[in-house]
């Protein structure tokens, strides 16, 4: 318990330490720690930045997935009214043909009719003339009778 | 330990005597071994085995913190490294509660010498007290004290190294005008009491030096006392008295030094204050 000179040795230790610890432990460890708050600091921030990146990301996949469906529904409708257009026409063109054919078929029947006509028309005049030749035996000019004959034919 | 059993009070007084270098009787010197002879050597001693032990635990610490200040690292820190950091900001959080934002590069490593030195000499006094000592005894030496701040000199050193910081920064920051104004002017501000103030603010400053160091100096004196006497029952009795001391003790070395560092950031942050007187 007494007081000697260990006071100043002690005083001059704690000094020394001191200036120790000022020089080569504090800067560098306490410079240390800031850098790797920084660091934390900045490694928190990114990730709450990809966070909501990613939040964006899932929500802009989300509007275009349903955009994407949209469309490929109005595409399905679409294709499903030109269809049924398709369908009309193709109707309506078969129906035109069709009528087309059976017009053609009739002027072709209605030409064969008159054709036949005109042949029996022909045919029915000199079966008469022959006919009356037969029946008067030759009792009748043919030229004679002429008028007659023509008058007749075209009565047919 | 003398020769032969020796009874309780020259136990207890080998125990809180000094290993102390110094001028002996008859003039030559050398180490005294006796009480006696301690107090014949006067000022010009030195305690042999505080300044080892305080100068051996310095090192320690020094060598641990530059060791892991050495090796930090920004990324992931190791254990030595996890361990400096988290005293480095024990000390800072303390620092900007107490101390402020001011620019200082000194009171940070001052409290971090101080918390950790302060600490490491305390907890020398977990050693079993005989252990050390007794082996001294063995090898020739007659007295080893292991716990440094048990020893006024040590503690009083370092409140004496605060103080001369506290009257630096006084000088510096306030100036000595400001200083010297506020020694006299302070409680009372008349110009008939000046002398009164100043005999007040001189005790109070004076008291804080004292009482900075014998507050470190009493507590763990008084420790070690109490565990001297402890180790002075019966040997199958003393566990049952000395495992909860050393439990209680574990956090008193810790609260002192603590409160040695706290206290020396105050006093500095007094000495800077400016605004108050």
């Amino acid at each position: 318990m007494n007081i000697n000179l260990t006071m100043l040795g002690q005083l001059i230790a704690f000094v020394m330490f001191v200036v120790f610890c000022m020089r080569y432990v504090w800067p560098p460890l306490t410079e240390m720690m800031r850098t790797r708050q920084k660091l934390i600091a900045d490694g928190l921030e990114n990730a709450s930045r990809a966070e909501q990146q990613l939040l964006q990301a899932n929500e802009s996949a989300a509007n275009e997935l349903e955009a994407a469906k949209r469309e490929a529904g109005e595409l399905i409708t679409q294709a499903r009214s030109r269809a049924n257009q398709i369908v009309d026409e193709a109707k309506d063109q078969a129906k035109e043909e069709a009528k087309r054919i059976i017009d053609g078929a009739q002027e072709a029947i209605d030409q064969e009719i008159s054709r036949a006509r005109e042949s029996l028309r022909a045919r029915v005049s000199d079966l008469a003339v022959e006919g009356a030749e037969k029946i008067l035996a030759q009792s009748i000019d043919r030229t004679a009778h002429e008028a007659m004959l023509t008058k007749l034919s075209q009565e047919l | 330990m003398a020769s032969n059993a020796p009874t309780s009070q020259e136990y207890i007084q080998h125990h809180l005597t000094n290993l102390t270098y110094g001028q002996l009787p008859d003039g030559s010197w050398g180490i005294a071994h006796s009480p006696e002879e301690i107090k014949q050597m006067g000022f010009y001693a030195i305690n042999l085995d505080t300044m080892i032990w305080s100068l051996g635990l310095g090192f320690v610490f020094l060598a641990l913190f530059i060791t892991a200040a050495r090796h930090a690292t920004a990324g992931v820190p190791g254990t030595l490294q996890n361990l400096c950091e988290m005293t480095v900001e024990f000390v800072e959080t303390n620092i900007a509660q107490v101390f402020g934002s001011r620019p200082n590069a000194l009171i940070g490593p001052l409290s971090l010498t101080i918390l950790v030195w302060v600490f490491l000499m305390n907890l020398m006094d977990l050693i079993p007290v005989d252990f050390i000592p007794h082996a001294a005894a063995l090898a020739g030496v007659p007295y080893f004290k292991v716990v440094a701040t048990t020893d006024p000199n040590a503690t009083l050193g370092m409140s004496i190294g605060v103080f001369i910081l506290v009257l630096y920064y006084n000088f510096k920051i306030k100036g000595a005008k400001k200083f010297g104004a506020g020694l006299v002017t302070h409680p009372i501000p008349h110009w008939s009491m000046y002398w009164f103030n100043f005999i007040l603010e001189t005790v109070d400053m004076i008291a804080k030096p004292l009482s900075h160091g014998l507050r470190l100096f009493g507590n763990l004196y008084a420790g070690e006392m109490i565990f001297i006497l402890i180790a002075l029952l019966p040997f199958y009795a003393q566990w049952a008295l000395s495992l909860p001391w050393a439990i209680f003790h574990i956090l008193i070395i810790g609260l002192q030094a603590f409160v040695f560092m706290i206290l020396t950031i105050v006093y500095l942050t007094q000495a800077h204050d400016t605004g108050e007187h």
